[in-house]
């Protein structure tokens, strides 16, 4: 080992470092660019009015995007009813259950469906849910949202549960506790942070869905009162405003984009708080071979935000 | 890869087999010196007693040493018999020099004219010193067992012997130093005679676990615990 | 202390019979025509070579090894003369009188160690609060772990050392009052004096419990147990007093393995 060599070596793994961190650099680069962009162009459109405000008749200067705002929380809200106790307890069923024939295609459809554009859902659910309601509505446009949710949950729901080690499943069912109430209260009480997590990147997938929502909830310019009325949305909102000749709906529509953004990355916020690793552990660390043991529940792979 | 215990155990087996055979040699040795009068050798006989007793703390260092692996089953009774066996060996030896002594004693003075059978006792007590250490390298149990009841003849012509020294001692007073000398020297081939028998029964308890000790004794009352 | 199930304990001297059992998973035979009685209120230990059947013949006698998709048993297992494979007999029923700890400590990390204690007891309805209260104290004395943690009883299970956790599992199955306690190699993740501590529990327990505990510690063993039973390629080579099985086994193959000649 001469010095020369040595030498190479420490550059080489200089030049490496340097290599990685410009790499990194390179990936939050485009996000920063999104993040100055928006800020740029639509923070100075972001006032009081904005938020509190129905959209102007065309033509007329001001107006926000209120029924937007809160459009987009009843559709996440009502999605959710759909979403979750079909993702989760689908979930569970896949995890606890596994030993048939038939969970094997519930996880390649689950995958497949992943994988469907989401414009075709939107025109699935217009064939389903609008055109027997004769109109667009909220309704439709929770459907198709939940609908959406489902394969993502149920997936992160299954794997999480997984993670769960099966030294306690054993260690319930010896107690002489039955399968379900072991399953609920054990299995899923260990997981929940884990299915938490999943309901919340499933949610900050679908905040963001523009296409589904042409077909569904179609937008409005004024208040929702009813799930038989079409809805506002952001993601609806911006689109309109966005291919609009108008220069105050141009700036509008950059003003959504960033209160969208916001919602999401809040949402991501959440996800990161809730997966944090406290000083207490909240499962064991001991390894023995066999043994199946998380340190933290990570969302699992396939899942962006 | 070769297993370390074992390895262990195999030196402490071979360890009580060379003692074996020096107390063995003693035994020999000091009946030869006593029966021919020969000084010379009882005086080696006599120096040669510490390296037995060496081997008797060697062999329970080891021993003890063998015990902190946790020894179990047939390891563990060997190790508990080569203690006992290399206590009874030392004995052995012991009374070997206590031979040796009066042998020493004897070669300086003047036989006793007197037909005593002690070649016959020291024949017998050799032979099951060696009788009994051959079955234990054989490991063979029955050879063993058959040691056992010798003992009672060598008892019995000892008891003779102790007769006749005391009614020549009665009858010949002059000589009663020197027939002191050959009751003690008896007294030490019967005592070996029992070393061997002992070292007989720990052999039928390495074998078989078998405990066969003080069973042709009158059986006492069973023992009971005092709480 | 009112246990109904002691009173069997006190009538019978046999506390399982096993008669010719075999498991199979699937075609392939894990432990083969195993018959053995095991002695109420003492100790039993199963030794043997890993594969030889010995985690398997535990987890039959409350019914776990059916966790196993295709598995399937033959045979007979009496507890205290009920066969607990009879039909209409719910395992579920079963395990509440035969109790496990397993290797791994596994106390549920959501729960604090008073709420351990009692989850057999709350998740089978037992509802009154002094009940629950009693029995925690109680199945925590047992496991002599009251004095260390009853002024924290409501501090996460999680947060006791490893010998802790452990000893926190036994007192959790004896919270529901099982007649028998199974522990599958219950010392073996954890340090010395922790393990001294499982194995006095364990001879202090034998006092009002049949237990029977898989070992790969032949010293452990030894120590802590009356009987012993060495498994060999799924089939039961010996059985006897364990001062018997360790000073004089009657077979070539108890005695190799004990010397560690294999295995």
């Amino acid at each position: 080992m001469t010095a020369t060599n040595h030498r190479w070596r420490k550059a080489k793994n200089v030049l490496m470092q340097a290599l990685a961190l410009v790499c990194a650099v390179l990936v939050i680069l485009p996000l920063l660019l999104v993040f100055f962009h928006l800020l740029s162009q639509g923070a100075s459109s972001i006032n009081w009015a904005f938020f509190t405000q129905l959209p102007k008749p065309v033509g007329e200067v001001g107006g926000g995007m209120a029924n937007a705002i809160v459009g987009t929380f009843i559709l996440m809200a009502l999605a959710s009813l759909l979403g979750v106790p079909v993702g989760v307890l689908g979930g569970i069923f896949l995890s606890e259950y596994p030993h048939r024939r038939l969970n094997r295609w519930i996880r390649f459809t689950a995958d497949v469906v992943n994988g469907v554009p989401s414009i075709t859902w939107g025109m699935v659910v217009y064939g389903l849910v609008v055109v027997p309601m004769k109109g667009f509505s909220t309704l439709a446009g929770a459907v198709v949202l939940g609908l959406m949710m489902i394969p993502l949950i149920m997936r992160t729901t299954e794997e999480v549960l997984q993670l769960v080690p099966i030294g306690y499943r054993e260690a319930a069912l010896a107690l002489g506790i039955a399968q379900w109430r072991m399953i609920a209260q054990i299995v899923v009480r260990t997981a929940m942070k884990g299915i938490v997590t999943g309901v919340l990147l499933a949610l900050a997938r679908v905040a963001g869905e523009t296409a589904p929502l042409l077909f569904t909830a179609f937008g409005n310019l004024y208040w929702t009162h009813r799930l038989t009325e079409p809805i506002a949305a952001l993601p609806l909102q911006i689109f309109n405003y966005a291919i609009s000749p108008y220069d105050d709906w141009h700036r509008q529509a950059w003003a959504g984009a960033l209160i969208l953004i916001f919602l999401v990355s809040v949402i991501n916020l959440g996800v990161r708080v809730l997966t944090r690793d406290r000083f207490s552990r909240t499962v064991p660390q001991i390894l023995i071979p066999g043994h199946h043991v998380a340190t933290n529940v990570q969302p699992p792979h396939g899942i962006t935000s | 890869m070769d297993n370390h215990f074992e390895t262990g155990l195999e030196f402490l087996r071979q360890k009580l087999l060379l003692m074996a055979s020096r107390a063995e040699t003693a035994v020999n040795d000091s009946v030869q010196a006593l029966m021919q009068r020969n000084y010379d050798l009882a005086m080696k006989v006599r120096a040669d007693d510490d390296i037995i007793d060496q081997f008797e703390m060697e062999i329970d260092e080891m021993a003890l040493q063998l015990l902190t692996k946790a020894p179990l089953a047939g390891n563990l009774r060997l190790v508990t018999v080569a203690m006992k066996v290399s206590q009874n060996l030392e004995r052995i030896g012991d009374e070997a020099t206590k031979i040796a002594k009066r042998a020493c004693d004897l070669s300086q003075e003047p036989p006793v004219k007197l037909v005593l059978d002690l070649p016959r006792l020291a024949g017998l007590a050799v032979a099951m010193v060696k009788d009994a250490l051959d079955a234990f390298v054989q490991r063979d149990s029955r050879a063993a067992r058959a040691i056992v009841p010798r003992d009672r003849e060598v008892d019995a012509l000892n008891r003779e012997m102790q007769a006749a020294l005391t009614q020549h001692m009665v009858e010949h007073p002059e000589t009663i130093p020197r027939c002191l000398h050959w009751i003690v020297a008896a007294k030490s081939l019967e005592r070996i005679a029992d070393h061997a028998k002992n070292i007989a029964e720990e052999v039928v308890y390495l074998c078989e676990a078998q405990d066969i000790r003080h069973l042709l004794k009158k059986p006492a009352p069973a023992s009971r615990s005092i709480d | 202390m009112s246990n109904p199930h002691m009173e069997s304990q006190a009538d019978h001297r046999i506390a399982l019979a096993v008669r010719g059992l075999s498991i199979f998973f699937g075609s392939h035979a894990v432990l083969k025509n195993v018959t053995l009685d095991i002695a109420a209120r003492s100790v039993t230990a199963i030794i043997g070579p890993s594969g030889c059947g010995k985690s398997t013949f535990l987890r039959a006698i409350n019914r776990m090894h059916e966790l196993n998709p295709g598995a399937r048993m033959e045979g007979q297992v009496r507890l205290f003369g009920e066969d607990i494979y009879a039909r209409g007999v719910e395992p579920v029923v079963v395990r509440r009188r035969v109790g496990m700890v397993f290797q791994k400590s596994n106390p549920f990390p959501t729960m604090t160690i008073a709420g351990n204690i009692t989850v057999g007891l709350r998740l089978n309805g037992v509802r009154d609060k002094r009940i629950l209260a009693e029995r925690t104290e109680e199945s925590l004395r047992m496991a002599a772990l009251w004095d260390e943690v009853k002024n924290r009883l409501h501090a996460p299970a999680i947060s006791l050392s490893g010998g802790q956790q452990q000893r926190l599992c036994i007192a959790r199955a004896l919270a529901v009052q099982p007649e028998v306690l199974l522990m599958d190699e219950p010392a073996s993740a954890l340090d010395p004096q922790a393990t001294q501590k499982i194995e006095d529990l364990i001879v202090e327990l034998k006092k009002d419990y049949t237990i029977v505990i898989v070992t790969h510690n032949m010293q452990q063993a030894a120590r802590a147990s009356d009987f012993t039973a060495f498994f060999y390629l799924g089939e039961l080579a010996e059985f006897g007093p364990t001062t018997k099985i360790f000073t004089n086994p009657a077979q070539k193959r108890t005695e190799d393995y004990v010397t560690g000649r294999f295995g």
